[in-house]
């Protein structure tokens, strides 16, 4: 195969919606070796939080992210709750376990969403972003917004869960609990989909320890780790749930737990929603005394972990912040390899990085020291034809 | 489940400059730089802790450094800390060739506060331009 040498232009493209760049060496089809560059989306909150004062910080924070935006203020309102021994009142706790459950549901719909895209079923597409739609109009119902809801407050929450809006509640949860359902059956036994993501993109176990990886890819690959288990905030050492661990390590196993875990923020809602006591939502902290906290939580694609430290006065003199993809990503440097190029987008995308699709690729052919410009279309293309292919082979099934 | 805490103050007795137990699940030991290496492969490797991130800070007394570690069975964080006291050419040996989860990290580090990870694989640019100004490190005091 030959490849024509093009000048990389840069990362950033008017319609990709989050830049970053891998370079893939190639031999052949298949993938050698991977550089991963980030840093194009560095805004540097950490300094910016510094002058801020302590409830600007969680106002702040929650704009690292636009799909799981509670993640880092809830880890921050603990890392400061931990730092000065704040108690938060029972009512705030299982509030702020519903926001974080249903931005798991609605994070991990979209994650299915773009997988099935990648690998060719836009049916799948069309049906795990429709099924967003009850679970962000709820948020609004809730708190006024459908992404960034401002709901996590050092002390409790900023609202309440008014009585008349646990029925629209409970209605969604009803409809994503079906909406479970059809993906399991659909999606999970589909024999091409298993073709495409069986044996793909594996990260073994002792990998995943080596990387220091978490969340549901650490889960994949038979890590039993869920910081609402291990390091237990909010309601969740109060209702019952389950963490869903596979064995594989592969893309399939990955989308598995997604899919299963879904199911079990379903049960933690509803029970929140019946153990959940009147009362009060705010514990009104007016001051940070000096000294150190962490906290963290488990967002959707794995532990967000905060470090804050006070001298007292109305801003954190440090902040630091580590978001689950952190490390996630950089395992990609062996669960990318191996592969073919035809399957570098799902994986690459199989750890659920908060960005959303491959910007510019470099594709380098080791062989022939040919380099070629691909970018995220490209790669799509790619995975999707192969998608056609195994149908081919395979034969349709339902969808 | 195993008491991690009290393995390390075992075996590193003479090198733990102070504990404190901030709560049941938030420690803290302080020890000297030249420590970090053995320590940190200690949790990882034999205790079997999960390497979470380390945190460096710009402080007056020098650049601070905290090496979080989580024993995930207990919910334990525990925070190695060591105080880097050179300002002018801080520098600590590096962990990344015990643990690849923290080479991103001593990057980002190294760009953003200005240490040397002694040994480290590529201690290149992670999130800054690649021509940034050297000598600028954005979360070092002075530069505000």
């Amino acid at each position: 195969m030959s490849h024509k040498v093009v000048l990389p232009i840069g990362p950033y493209h008017p319609l990709q919606e989050e830049p970053e760049f891998f370079r893939l060496y190639v031999e052949g089809e298949k993938v050698v070796d991977i550089d991963i560059v980030i840093g194009y989306m560095h805004r540097g909150i950490e300094e910016l939080s510094e002058h801020k004062h302590f409830d600007q910080v969680a106002f702040l924070v929650e704009r690292i992210c636009g799909i799981c935006s509670t993640s880092h203020p809830f880890a921050y309102v603990n890392a400061v709750e931990d730092l000065a021994g704040i108690a938060v009142p029972e009512r705030a706790l299982y509030i702020r376990t519903i926001i974080a459950e249903l931005e798991r549901i609605h994070s991990h719909l979209l994650w299915l969403g773009l997988a099935g895209h990648f690998i060719g079923y836009n049916t799948v597409w069309m049906w795990a972003w429709r099924y967003r739609e009850p679970v962000l109009d709820c948020f609004e119902v809730i708190s006024g917004n459908r992404n960034h809801y401002a709901m996590m407050k050092i002390g409790g929450v900023r609202r309440d869960i008014r009585d008349e809006d646990i029925p629209v509640i409970k209605k969604t949860l009803d409809e994503v609990s079906r909406a479970v359902d059809m993906f399991k059956g659909a999606v999970m036994d589909d024999p091409v989909i298993q073709a495409r993501l069986k044996g793909i993109g594996i990260l073994t176990r002792q990998q995943a320890i080596d990387w220091c990886v978490e969340g549901p890819t650490a889960r994949a690959s038979g890590l039993n780790i869920d910081v609402r288990q291990d390091d237990p905030y909010g309601a969740y050492d109060r209702v019952d749930w389950n963490v869903i661990v596979q064995k594989d390590g592969d893309i399939f196993a990955k989308t598995v737990v997604r899919i299963l875990e879904m199911h079990e923020s379903v049960r933690i809602i509803r029970q929140c929603l019946d153990k959940m006591p009147k009362g009060e939502i705010d514990a009104n902290v007016k001051d940070i005394p000096p000294g150190e906290g962490i906290g963290r939580v488990e967002a959707p694609r794995g532990e967000c972990f905060h470090y804050v430290r006070s001298d007292g006065t109305n801003r954190p003199i440090r902040h630091k912040i580590r978001a689950p993809s952190y490390m996630n990503v950089a395992s990609n440097k062996v669960a990318a390899v191996g592969g073919t190029i035809s399957d570098a987008t799902i994986t690459l995308a199989a750890v659920d990085p908060c960005y959303c699709c491959t910007e510019r690729v470099a594709v380098l052919d080791k062989n022939n020291g040919n380099s070629r410009i691909m970018n995220g279309w490209d790669l799509i293309k790619l995975s999707q034809e192969k998608t056609e292919q195994l149908k081919k082979v395979i034969g349709q099934w339902k969808i | 489940m195993e008491d991690v805490v009290a393995r390390i103050k075992e075996k590193f007795s003479s090198r733990i400059l102070k504990s404190e137990e901030k709560s049941s699940r938030r420690i803290y030991l302080d020890i000297n730089p030249a420590d970090i290496p053995a320590t940190a492969k200690f949790i990882f490797k034999d205790l079997g802790c999960r390497f979470v991130i380390t945190t460096g800070t710009d402080t007056p007394a020098g650049i601070e450094m905290l090496y979080h570690f989580s024993q995930d069975s207990s919910g334990k964080l525990i925070s190695l800390r060591a105080l880097i006291v050179d300002k002018k050419h801080p520098q600590i040996e590096s962990i990344a060739p015990i643990i690849k989860g923290a080479e991103w990290i001593e990057r980002e580090i190294w760009e953003l506060l200005g240490v040397n990870f002694i040994g480290h694989p590529n201690l290149t640019h992670l999130l800054l331009i690649d021509d940034w100004p050297e000598g600028k490190y954005p979360l070092r005091k002075e530069e505000r």
